[in-house]
């Protein structure tokens, strides 16, 4: 066995033998005996007072065991559901979540009720016949009005709807003082749908007996679910086990604890007997955590030779009817506005606002593809005011790969990079000189070619215990790992993290074998179950995994190694210190005949004659805390074709070219890429969550929320660098959310490239055919000219004389919640779009905010 | 009032006493206990639910399980071969890097199947086409058209040198 090669091996992934002959074992695939059903009764309404629930028609029904409201579960349920400080720790207004409602509902979908019966039909058919009156209240839907005095509260006992306002940094007085040109922009990021392919499924099982709880859920961290759900069910860890076996897909959306993550392991302890509860797709549209849902007002300054100064940014986030637990990571966003460049100063400032919609929480990237795709925008906004290639100001302005470690503007620190690099072979592949050419040909012939560049970093491999405890409310991000060395030599592995879809049995595996030298095949990797391994896990997101969970394997695994040359040492009658490891043995340097293998080790590990002063066993735990987070990078170029007669996009080229450090597999790390890539083109291009003014979820199936198919995917062009992190021993960096975070600037940037004869600077997400249409159909009635957006009615945000009149004051850090329509916040100017209006163009009147929640009815 | 229905269910014979609204896919995960059918939604959209029904693909939530009275029908879990051997399309997902947290696949694999059996080799069209009514969130697509266009050739391959065998 080639030993040392297989990290940066394509080794092919041992979950799949199971998973395409269907012997996957997801949640929902397990049954217990006497297992009974939930289904839970949701509110219809978005934000009501409930009066009266009746529910002896459906205690009465076939098949039902039991009806529970909030009064039932009181006593079994204690406490409010966790909300992690994350990136904000001066909340303000933070209403306590309980698991169901009871005297008022806060989002459509929000349980109200619980039927537990025989059988999933049974549940399903009494579940009807509970009667709910409710008393209808406003619905709050619009941030901006919010967050002015006197509007409607999310809930009836709030003080007022701002879950947090925190200013992180506000001074860009000399940054733009300094500036030729300042460029101003309002940027929108719809609500998305994380959409894991399996939705949320959850059984409990209570032993009665000896107090013993197990829930199986499918769920990307398992070890936070028992801490939370252990707690408030008053269940202690050593009782409480969690398994998440199979899981379908996670996105973000199976990290925080959900109401049904308490209320059927309740059920179950009420009942006495195991309930299951499967969501279905409707539920997981409407009730599972959205992503995004923000809003950005952002300003940059700099020179017209390219140099970018300054910049401000604000960024209003949707936190739905609760701040989710992990909610308010998304305000990392406000950390990196400035990217991989060098600016002097950015002022950033955050504000959550509670609504009467399902709250928002992670979603793949959260937060990280908001930045990048804030900045990339307003580079090209800023390049194409200044007459300058897009590339160009990158290149004028990038982090240079001599200045690492380099510490940004908020004191964050990036390890390694060679941003210029990574573009640079991402022009060359997608031969941009040649495209530049052929769109001047083609913008002859009328037609709308375009190209958008995105160049990218990102913060993950969380995270250091000193940054992540207090973002967590005390308990550190680090990962546990337990390698054990059975006698004859096969290892076990137990991780922290967990795997829905990375392939970690397949990476760690092969990080096991080169650590260890036996064969890759005499290795098992296990995770998602808490009664196995080490006493805590982290779980899996933030691209976290292989820096901090793969850092941690190779602890323990070291330690077990160093372990097994002493006893080899002994075994061989040497000096510790003369015996070297070497493939797999232990050998006397000098000697090389006089040596041990590592399963001849094992064995003797178990056995007699150790040194005097050594244990039994070879086995090792390690806890691994990173010194920083890990910084991946990269550069994506999308070219499109837009089609003036419809407005529909065709993406013509797609190029990426990404840094991730140390690839330990370079098949799975590309197949990342792919997944990542194709929901940030979803983003730009398809998928948008649309409420009604009442708070009606208007996309709330398949049919409604555009989910790409096949069809609309392009072909990837991938290629990569690889520059080291030096934060890791390993030298790796996180790839997870890399393909999201990159590719939303990039295909808007090119639609934008592609409509700029036609005066637009800017679309919002996503840039669909309709919008698109209009866009087009309204500038070419007007006659609008080339490149003149001064000319355009209304005056565009991107302009630079509006903005400069701006410089100087500090509109990012000062309050602005006074404002009524008439006065809205800096950026809205025009069509009174409110918060989720579109800013910097001219929408068409019924575009004014369809995709966020103005009053107004999206275009669905 | 439960019905009887007999069907042939990878080439067993199995009766059983359903109601008339069983969905079939749900007769075949909690009847049969054959849950490599999966569900992914509730609207048709998905196609994780897709097995073979007389040969031809269908969403097995689309159908009840009373339609299926008399029908053969195949799912993932009778794709391989008797002795355990994986279906040449099942080998290519394994290959290509078809699928990640493989809640799809089944359904993937299935349509795949029916799409080789019409069309031994399709285009990149055809295949986008073909599997238009299945979704998956993980891979982008990318890895699942290789897979397919690698399990075609490998049919083909077999066919030729095995006349008797085609037919997918």
């Amino acid at each position: 066995m080639a030993i040392s090669t297989m990290i940066g091996a394509k080794i092919h992934r041992r979950e799949d033998p199971r998973l395409v002959r269907g012997s996957g074992r997801y949640v929902d695939d397990l049954s217990l005996t006497n297992c009974a059903y939930l289904q839970v009764v949701r509110s219809p309404f978005a934000h009501a007072r409930i009066t009266h629930i009746d529910s002896d028609a459906a205690r009465r029904a076939a098949g039902v065991l039991a009806v529970y409201t909030a009064q039932d579960f009181v006593e079994v349920i204690s406490g409010a559901m966790p909300v992690a400080p994350a990136f904000v720790a001066e909340k303000k207004t933070v209403p306590d979540r309980r698991p169901i409602a009871a005297e008022e509902t806060s989002y459509q979908g929000e349980p109200v009720a619980v039927v537990v019966a025989a059988t999933r039909y049974q549940a399903a058919d009494a579940a009807q016949l509970v009667s709910v009156d409710y008393e209808p209240l406003p619905a709050v839907m619009d941030l901006e009005a919010a967050i002015q005095e006197g509007s409607p509260k999310a809930h009836l006992d709030l003080p007022d709807n701002l879950a947090w306002d925190l200013t992180y940094a506000d001074d860009t007085q000399r940054s733009f003082s300094e500036a030729e040109v300042v460029v101003k922009q309002r940027i929108l990021q719809q609500r998305l749908v994380p959409m894991a392919m399996e939705p949320r499924v959850i059984m409990a099982e209570w032993r009665q007996a000896d107090g013993n709880m197990t829930l199986w859920l499918s769920s990307q961290n398992p070890h936070f679910i028992r801490l939370f759900v252990g707690g408030a069910l008053g269940i202690p860890e050593s009782r409480f086990r969690v398994i998440s076996p199979d899981v379908g897909g996670g996105f973000g959306s199976k990290i925080s604890p959900y109401p049904e993550d308490y209320l059927v392991p309740a059920a179950a302890r009420l009942l006495g007997q195991p309930v299951k509860w499967t969501e279905t797709r409707t539920e997981n549209i409407q009730a599972t955590t959205h992503g995004r849902g923000q809003v950005f007002d952002v300003e940059l300054a700099g020179r017209r030779d390219g140099t970018m100064l300054g910049m401000r940014v604000t960024q209003y986030l949707d936190c739905g009817a609760y701040v989710g637990t992990f909610g308010a990571f998304q305000a990392c966003a406000c950390l990196l506005p400035g990217q991989g460049y060098k600016f002097q100063q950015i002022a950033s400032r955050t504000v959550g606002v509670l609504t009467n919609r399902v709250p928002t929480d992670p979603y793949r990237g959260a937060g990280r593809p908001e930045s990048t795709h804030l900045c990339e925008r307003m580079v090209d906004i800023f390049a194409a005011e200044i007459g300058v290639d897009p590339v160009e100001v990158r290149r004028k302005n990038f982090i240079q790969p001599d200045e690492f470690p380099y510490t940004n503007n908020f004191g964050l620190t990036y390890d390694s990079g060679n941003y210029e690099g990574t573009l640079n072979r991402a022009l060359e592949l997608a031969g941009y000189e040649r495209f530049r050419q052929e769109q001047e040909a083609a913008r002859k012939e009328g037609r709308l070619l375009g190209i958008g560049v995105s160049t990218w970093i990102e913060i993950c491999g969380f995270g250091p215990s000193a940054a992540t405890a207090p973002a967590t409310g005390g308990l550190a991000l680090t990962e546990s790992s337990h390698v054990r060395v059975f006698p004859t030599g096969s290892v076990s592995v137990y991780t922290g993290t967990h795997s829905h879809g990375q392939g970690h049995e397949t990476t760690f595996a092969q990080l096991v074998a080169d650590t260890l030298g036996v064969p890759y095949d005499s290795i098992d990797i296990h995770h998602g179950d808490t009664a196995e391994g080490p006493a805590f896990g982290y779980g899996t997101y933030g691209s976290r995994s292989l820096a901090v969970g793969g850092m941690s394997i190779l602890k323990a695994a070291q330690k077990v190694r160093e372990k097994a040359r002493k006893i080899a040492a002994h075994m061989l009658e040497a000096a510790d210190e003369d015996v070297i490891f070497d493939q797999g043995h232990f050998a006397v340097k000098g000697s090389p005949d006089k040596r041990k293998t590592f399963a001849e080790v094992a064995f003797a590990a178990y056995g007699m004659g150790l040194p005097e002063d050594m244990e039994l066993g070879l086995e090792a735990v390690a806890y691994f805390d990173p010194p920083n987070f890990v910084w991946p990078f990269g550069a994506h170029i999308c070219a499109v074709e837009v089609d003036p007669a419809t407005g529909s996009v065709e993406l013509l080229k797609y190029v990426a070219v990404d840094d991730c450090g140390t690839v330990i597999n370079p098949m799975i790390v590309e197949g990342q890429l792919h997944g990542g890539i194709a929901q940030g083109i979803a983003q730009a291009l398809f998928e948008e969550v649309v409420y009604d003014s009442e708070g009606t979820l208007k996309t709330g199936t398949l049919l409604d929320y555009s989910l790409p198919t096949i069809a609309e995917m392009p072909k990837l062009t991938l290629d990569s660098t690889v520059t080291p992190s030096p934060t890791n021993e390993l030298g790796v960096k996180g790839i997870g959310e890399a393909g999201t975070i990159a590719s939303s600037a990039a295909v808007i940037n090119a639609i934008c490239d592609a409509l700029s004869p036609l005066g637009l600077k800017h679309i919002d997400m996503p840039a669909s055919p309709d919008r698109l249409w209009q866009q087009i159909t309204e500038r070419q009635g007007k006659g609008v000219s080339s490149g003149d957006g001064a000319t355009q009615p209304p005056a565009p945000a991107t302009s630079g004389e509006l903005a400069t009149g701006a410089a100087g004051g500090s509109t990012a850090a000062e309050p602005q919640h006074g404002g009524t329509s008439e006065a809205p916040l800096p950026g809205s100017e025009g069509e009174g779009g409110g918060l989720w209006g579109t800013g910097g163009e001219a929408p068409p009147p019924h575009e004014a905010g369809p995709q966020l929640g103005n009053n107004q009815e999206g275009n669905s | 009032m439960k019905h009887r229905i007999a069907v042939t269910v990878n080439g067993k014979e199995r009766e059983a006493e359903v109601e008339p609204r069983l969905l079939l896919v749900h007769f075949l995960r909690d009847n049969l206990g054959l849950t490599g059918t999966h569900i992914g939604c509730d609207t048709s959209q998905c196609g994780a639910c897709t097995i073979h029904l007389d040969g031809k693909a269908v969403k097995s939530c689309t159908l009840f399980a009373v339609q299926a009275q008399g029908h053969e029908l195949k799912t993932i879990e009778g794709l391989a071969a008797p002795d355990g051997e994986l279906h040449p399309i099942q080998q290519a997902f394994w290959d290509e890097h078809g699928l990640q947290c493989g809640y799809c696949t089944p359904g993937f694999i299935m349509a795949a199947a029916y799409l080789l059996d019409q069309n031994p080799s399709p285009s990149e069209d055809d295949i986008k086409k073909g599997l238009e009514g299945n979704l998956c969130r993980c891979t982008g697509y990318v890895n699942i058209i290789k897979a397919v266009q690698t399990a075609s050739r490998t049919m083909s391959g077999a066919a030729q040198a095995q006349p008797a065998a085609s037919g997918a």
